[in-house]
């Protein structure tokens, strides 16, 4: 039995080391600073991902400042007041919420925003990914906050702490790094994410800091990259692919240093 | 002598079941009432009637009159969050929150509000952490986790937090069944010399324990208060044959 659920473990890490390593051989030879910074140029100029990173992040953290506070919102009613019909109407549409596919996401949002704003834009990207974190992001809180132990809220109530201070100083605290690592894999799962932004987001071959125009990222430039004809534009998606995924790494790793235990 | 607390008539329900039945006790003003009887008994339940810490725990309900001060803490618009401050609460397992020594004992001060300033502060979590018979032990250490305290020293400090709200009722929830005996000595004498400030109530399993501390004892079995008397008289001429059953072991 340990043998077996070992090398289930070895086969699983193997897989993702491949992986990560298959892609930083192939994207490090096409990997440069000029790279990090130029637009898309013809096929044979060279060309980067300048601007693809400068949306990628911009998306993100549009979707992250509309998609933490309600997920994490919506986390600690469902954990704190939601033993109802309401929490579990609403818990019920979060799964939902999380198995549908993220095209679908996408045209949503292409007949609510894009088609009323008349053109793909920044902002419409940045929503379909705040729809994608918010179930994501609400259940992973509600269950790190259900693990903080009850004698914790009762010990606060006890010295006449209103409800709304144990939850806010006792038990988010408590749960911080849990709802933090819920967190960043929300963000990781939505800066991953090419299908929803083909709709809403469009693309772009120049720097755009705003977000009522169309955006580049670094999945769709992914994408548009390793579906060319040329083999230099293969060779740009994987140098760009190592750059999203190491990016993904730095975040995580940051994130866990930020938010480690400190009692 | 003076009642702090008196219960008349008091049922309580978790649901449909009803686990206390008709329970009517004084509790007088700067002693020590012990609460003893068989596990499930509901000297606990009842205990967490007396700072309604029961509310939390949904589809409960109390009927009957538990009056502090005079005051009917079950009456309709009756402050929960100022009920809570007057009466302390210790528990069984100690819960001190994830933060440092100090945090952990300001936090009721601060949501409270007592302190004047930053140094006031300081003074006021020396008292409680000294009351608690805790300070100079922890004192070179106060900016680190609470986590990192023994078992005992966390129990104090849970007391020390208790009491640095300045309750005037302490309820002491099976306070030292998780401590080792020089750990629950400590505990014991601290609660002999907390009775000059504050009026307290302690459950315990231990009837040693409860001979040792307490003024008074209150036997429950099965949901009711079968005898209750000074504890002098309680362990050595009970009124109720139960009451001795339980005491010399034969049940329980």
């Amino acid at each position: 039995m340990t043998g077996l659920t070992a090398a289930c473990a070895v086969f699983a890490i193997a897989v993702l080391l491949i992986i990560l390593s298959y892609i930083g051989v192939r994207g490090l030879s096409s990997l440069s600073l000029q790279f990090l910074i130029d637009t898309p140029k013809p096929v044979g100029e060279g060309g980067g991902i300048g601007n693809a990173i400068v949306g990628s992040v911009m998306m993100t953290l549009i979707a992250s400042a509309i998609g933490l506070p309600i997920g994490i919102g919506a986390g600690v009613y469902l954990a704190e007041f939601g033993k109802n019909w309401f929490g579990t109407t609403i818990r019920f549409v979060a799964d939902t919420l999380i198995g549908i596919p993220s095209i679908i996401i996408g045209i949503f949002i292409y007949t609510l925003v894009v088609l009323p704003m008349g053109r793909q834009s920044g902002l419409a990207g940045g929503l379909a990914l705040a729809i994608i974190m918010i179930p994501i992001v609400a259940r992973t809180t509600e269950e790190m906050i259900l693990l903080v132990p009850n004698s914790m809220r009762e010990g606060a109530l006890a010295l006449g702490a209103p409800q709304w201070r144990v939850t806010w100083n006792i038990v988010l605290p408590a749960a911080s790094t849990g709802i933090a690592t819920g967190a960043m894999l929300a963000i990781a799962r939505i800066t991953g994410e090419t299908a929803p932004l083909l709709f809403t987001a469009l693309n772009s071959r120049f720097y755009n800091y705003y977000y009522d125009q169309p955006m580049a990222s670094l999945t769709v430039q992914i994408f548009n990259y390793a579906t060319g004809p040329f083999d230099v534009e293969h060779k740009l998606a994987w140098a760009a692919t190592l750059v999203l995924v190491g990016s993904i790494l730095v975040i995580n790793i940051v994130v866990r240093y930020l938010t480690r235990k400190k009692y | 002598m003076e009642n702090k607390i008196s219960v008349s008539n008091l049922n309580f329900y978790y649901g449909k079941s009803q686990a206390l039945f008709d329970i009517s006790l004084e509790i007088p003003n700067n002693r020590v009432m012990a609460f003893i009887g068989p596990s499930g008994c509901g000297k606990s339940t009842f205990l967490r009637t007396l700072n309604r810490m029961n509310d939390t725990i949904p589809g409960t309900r109390a009927d009957g009159k538990v009056l502090i001060d005079g005051q009917d803490i079950y009456a309709a618009g009756s402050d929960v969050v100022a009920l809570r401050r007057k009466v302390g609460m210790v528990f069984q397992k100690s819960n001190p929150f994830p933060k440092s020594i100090f945090e952990n004992v300001a936090y009721g001060i601060r949501i409270n509000g007592l302190h004047k300033n930053k140094a006031d502060m300081d003074r006021r979590v020396e008292k409680a952490l000294r009351d608690a018979a805790l300070w100079n032990e922890v004192k070179d250490r106060l900016s680190t986790s609470a986590f990192g305290l023994s078992g005992g020293q966390q129990q104090r400090l849970c007391i020390a937090r208790a009491l640095a709200v300045q309750p005037e009722v302490v309820l002491m929830d099976e306070p030292a069944s998780a401590l080792d005996p020089i750990a629950t000595q400590k505990i014991e004498e601290l609660v002999v010399e907390l009775k000059k400030d504050y009026t307290i109530v302690i459950v315990t399993h231990n009837m040693q324990q409860a001979a040792r501390v307490s003024d008074q004892t209150a036997f429950f079995m099965l949901g009711k208060l079968i005898e209750i008397n000074p504890t002098q008289t309680m362990f050595t001429n009970p009124n109720e044959k139960l009451t001795e059953d339980y005491i010399t072991g034969r049940f329980g």
